[in-house]
């Protein structure tokens, strides 16, 4: 178990800037998702925790040793950290057994103590009869836990995982997940999570890391970065969040404000600090339905509708700005479709903080 | 990238790395330095007398003009066969091509000696073959094949599967798309064949044509047996006659004259990479390969046609060899009277050179084997998975000894290694140890590149699984890399096991009484008119060959594809 604290890392691929001064702070047994669009370095990042890169620029600490700076550069062998990789990476021409017995034998550890802790390991993933097994007779799902045994079997202080369940079909995610939370309340290890998926990091994540092209734009916990976006980009990116302009006006002590949207009148969530003047607002879309009877509400041309089952998902274009689209669930019976022009209400909504982000 | 993956590198790593450098610098950047250096300042004083007196004298230019005859005449003849084979193969529905390009490729894999003397037994009066068949022309008769054309003949069909395999890569390479949108434009498949495909192959054919001409111009085996008896020497013949005839005090001579073919060999590999960078040949698309061109009527015409091909370079030659090594005396017609098994005999048991030389030749390409091997496995690493400017030059310092003929290294070796080594004081002139270290040196890159391919198709990760397992960078080496590239290290294993073991150009000019290759021996009977030991000798080591090249199918699945020339 071990604080990892990430300060100002960039690492340069010829011209290209796969990550640009990120700071992190992983605490001590906490489970941090790394999350993200694909190629915006997440890999990136997680090689150099793990050693395999040296960083361009910045430090890295593993607890209270300096493993990565521009001069020094402790290679992955000697940084204690376990890893899950994508493709989990197993050795074919060792068995099951052999492959997570390794790292023990690497380190020494002599064999009643050897055999006893694979044995252990196996058993904490559920795959004890398949110890004398080659890997390339398992099943996807089996694997990935034999990669995880043999991750943990030497009690790494830091495990990092590269999107461990993207290769798994839907039910066996699930359940992988399950197995994952159980995991890591029982060992309390310092864990960081990639992955692509926001319901996956949502669901199993202390906080989580949000990166676009290099840089990290909000680290926070779930509900905060689905409440509380920092920015634009993380706003559409975390739970398709739209983003309007709107009018505010100053935020009271308790982070509320009154706001005009289009000219409709709206009560928001704010930063205390919130001053009053142009701003973007993001809404989701539980915070939208159509209009009651009496109820203010912004027209909007109906541009689709999409049956999901029990609802429907509706896209409208405001009547006042045609060029802004929204979204919302709307409850079966509903007998508009597209070209029809409804009123939609707007019930909450976080006024995005003034930020540098271009 | 290449800096910070450096950076990375640290103590025990770098220490692998530097002995890497400094050992392939030793194999092949020592030798041609020192082969230069002796043009420049003949016995360490610098002078142009030599290379005067040698760039002034007829028989230089005569050679030049014999081995650019004869290489240009061989590489044509071989670019023709070779090419249309490769259509033929890559292109068509054709059955059997497993079989059959096993036995095209073949004569690549056999002596250039053994061949040379194979087709000495088929055209000659004194041929068993020819006079069991009643075909054997009058005594006195000339062998044709003691000539110009006969050694263009036998180069051409000894490197038409070179042409062949580059070409072959290059045509599986070639999407079935760009073939399919000249056939939906209208196009007839003889069009498509001459306006799309062909153009495109420049590349590969061209590449074909290069290593074809440096094979041919540094052949030693074909010239040295069919151009001597004629007194036509090329380069390579007449730098070893010089060695030969007058030992190591004409050294300077013989280096400007390697010198000389090496600079030729350079010639030939420059133009290539001219010729191709005039146009772009990039192919765009990735997909499967086709084999878009149904034979139909044309199929069982075109079989007979491409197995009498392999039955007229390869079957009828071994039949000569074979007829001729079981013969009591050469001249003798072969039938069940006078067939003997007396020639293995005496070459297996009686005749000690020979019995040595086959414990040589097997112990030098043995070792030269392991030690390729256990170097190539470390090098390839570096060379695939830590690239860097450094590394690039490193991997071109080692495909130099073979991109070169042999000749030039042999020559540099001696150059070396007259003298006593400094600092230890031991001499390697006239020991075995000469040739060992120019089998290293030569063949290094034919373990490395299927080593390499090896490595290309691993997952990077699987090594970097074991680094975070604490595992240093021996231990990966030795237990999760080499278990993983263990195919195809031992396809390159037996590459220049095969190689070394058919192997004369080096040893022709290094051998010494005691260490002669079984290539010396061959040679020696037959320059001494024992053909029939010669010939006995010769099928035993295509004997031996063969069943080396058979029994590579056992593991040929595990492989990537490519690292054996001579599968499919
Ligand atoms: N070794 C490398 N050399 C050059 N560019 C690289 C290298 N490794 C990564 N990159 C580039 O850096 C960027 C970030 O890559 P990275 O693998 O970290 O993305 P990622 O966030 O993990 O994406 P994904 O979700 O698709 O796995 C990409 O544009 C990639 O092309
Ligand atoms: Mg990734």
């Amino acid at each position: 178990m071990a604080r990892l604290t990430i300060d100002r890392v960039s690492k340069n691929f010829g011209n290209y800037r796969a990550l640009d001064t990120v700071s992190m702070e992983v605490r001590d047994g906490e489970f941090l998702a790394v999350l993200g669009p694909s190629g915006c370095g997440k890999t990136t990042l997680l090689r150099q925790v793990a050693g395999f890169d040296q960083v361009d620029d910045g430090e890295i600490r593993i607890g209270d040793t300096v493993v990565s700076d521009t001069r020094r550069h402790v290679p992955p062998e000697h940084r204690r950290v376990g890893i899950v990789f994508q493709s989990y990476a197993l050795w074919p021409h060792m068995s099951v057994f052999d492959n997570v017995a390794y790292g023990l034998k690497v380190a020494g550890v002599k064999d009643p103590e050897r055999t006893r802790r694979v044995k252990e390991a196996l058993t904490l993933v559920g795959l004890e009869t398949f110890a004398e097994r080659r890997p390339g007779l398992l099943s996807g799902g089996q694997r990935q836990r034999v990669a995880l045994a043999r991750c943990l079997v030497t009690e790494p202080s830091l495990v990092l995982l590269d999107e461990p369940l993207a290769n798994l079909d839907v039910h066996l995610r699930a359940a992988m997940e399950d197995e994952f939370a159980r995991f890591h309340e029982r060992t309390a290890t310092t864990m960081i999570y990639i992955t692509h998926d926001q319901a996956e990091a949502m669901a199993l994540a202390d906080r989580i890391a949000v990166m676009d092209r290099g840089r990290l734009l909000q680290l926070a916990t779930p509900s905060d970065l689905f409440r509380q976006p920092a920015n634009e980009t993380v706003a559409r990116f975390i739970g398709e969040g739209m983003v309007l302009p709107v009018e505010v006006g100053a935020a009271d002590s308790e982070g509320r404000c009154q706001g005009r949207i289009q000219g409709l009148e709206v009560s928001l969530r704010a930063s205390p600090l919130q001053k009053a003047g142009h701003a973007k607002v993001c809404l989701r879309a539980r915070d939208l339905a159509i209009a009651g009877p009496g109820e203010a509400g912004l027209g909007a041309h109906i541009v689709r509708t999409v049956y999901q089952g029990g609802f429907f998902r509706l896209e409208a274009s405001l009547v006042r700005a045609p060029d802004v689209t929204v979204h919302l669930e709307v409850p079966e019976p509903f007998h508009h479709g597209p070209g029809d022009i409804v009123d939609i209400a707007v019930h909450d909504g976080w006024v995005l903080p003034a930020t540098t982000e271009s | 990238m290449s800096g910070s993956a450096a950076k990375a590198m640290r103590g025990g790593d770098l220490t692998l790395l530097w002995g890497l450098v400094v050992l392939v610098a030793i194999l092949s950047i020592l030798p041609l330095a020192r082969l230069v250096i002796e043009g420049i300042a003949p016995g360490g004083a610098v002078s142009s007398g030599v290379i005067g007196s040698v760039l002034s004298d007829p028989t230089t230019w005569t050679a030049v003009r014999n081995s650019l005859v004869t290489t240009l005449g061989g590489t044509v003849l071989a670019v023709v066969i070779g090419s249309i084979v490769a259509c033929f193969v890559a292109l068509t529905d054709m059955r059997a091509r497993n079989a059959f390009v096993f036995c095209f490729v073949l004569p690549l894999m056999i002596a250039p000696q053994v061949t040379a003397l194979a087709w000495l037994q088929v055209t000659g009066p004194s041929s068993a073959l020819l006079k069991m068949l009643g075909l054997a022309p009058p005594l006195g008769t000339r062998n044709p094949l003691y000539s110009a054309e006969g050694i263009i003949l036998l180069l051409g069909i000894q490197y038409a599967p070179l042409v062949f395999l580059t070409l072959r890569a290059g045509l599986r390479a070639l999407p079935k798309e760009l073939i399919e949108a000249g056939l939906a434009a209208g196009a007839g498949k003889l069009t498509v064949l001459r306006t799309i495909i062909l153009p495109l192959m420049t590349p590969p054919l061209v590449a074909g044509i290069a290593l074809c001409f440096v094979s041919s111009l540094g052949n030693f085996g074909i010239p040295a047996f069919l151009g001597i008896p004629a007194n036509y020497l090329v380069l390579p013949t007449l730098i070893y006659q010089r060695l030969a005839g007058l030992g190591p005090g004409v050294l300077s001579e013989v280096a400007v004259l390697s010198t000389l073919i090496g600079v030729i060999a350079m010639a030939g590999i420059i133009l290539q990479d001219v010729m191709l960078r005039r146009r772009d040949f990039r192919i765009t698309t990735t997909s499967t390969a086709a084999r878009p061109f149904e034979l139909r009527g044309w199929r069982l015409p075109s079989e007979i046609l491409l197995w009498g091909l392999v039955l007229l370079i390869l079957v009828v030659p071994l039949a000569g060899l074979l007829a001729t090594s079981l013969v009591p005396s050469y001249g003798v017609p072969l039938n069940a009277a006078t067939a003997t098994f007396e020639n293995y005999d005496y070459v297996m048991f009686d005749h000690a050179g020979s019995r040595r030389a086959f414990a040589n030749s097997f112990g030098l390409s043995a070792a030269a084997a392991l030690v390729i091997v256990v170097v190539s496995v470390p090098l390839a690493y570096f060379l695939v998975w830590r690239r860097s400017r450094m590394l690039r030059l490193l991997n071109l310092a080692a495909e130099l000894p073979y991109a070169l003929p042999g000749v030039v290294l042999a020559i540099a070796a001696i150059l070396i290694f007259l003298k006593p080594l400094p600092v230890l004081g031991i001499s390697l002139y006239n020991t075995i140890w000469i040739i060992f270290f120019c089998y290293v040196a030569r063949f290094l890159v034919l373990g490395l590149r299927p080593v390499a391919s090896g490595y290309h198709q691993l997952d990077r990760t699987l090594e970097e699984a074991a680094q975070v397992a604490g595992a240093g960078l021996i231990r990966r080496l030795v237990t999760i890399i080499l278990p993983l590239v263990a195919p195809a290290a031992t396809a390159g294993a037996l590459l220049v096991f095969l190689t070394a073991f058919n192997e004369l150009t080096v040893s022709a000019l290094l051998w010494s009484s005691g260490n002669e290759t079984l290539g010396v021996v061959v040679f020696s009977f037959e320059q001494g008119g024992d053909s029939t030991y010669a010939a006995a000798l010769a099928v035993l080591t295509v004997i031996v060959t063969l069943a080396l090249m058979l029994s590579t199918l056992l593991f040929a699945r595990k492989l990537p594809q490519g690292v054996l020339p001579w599968r499919d």
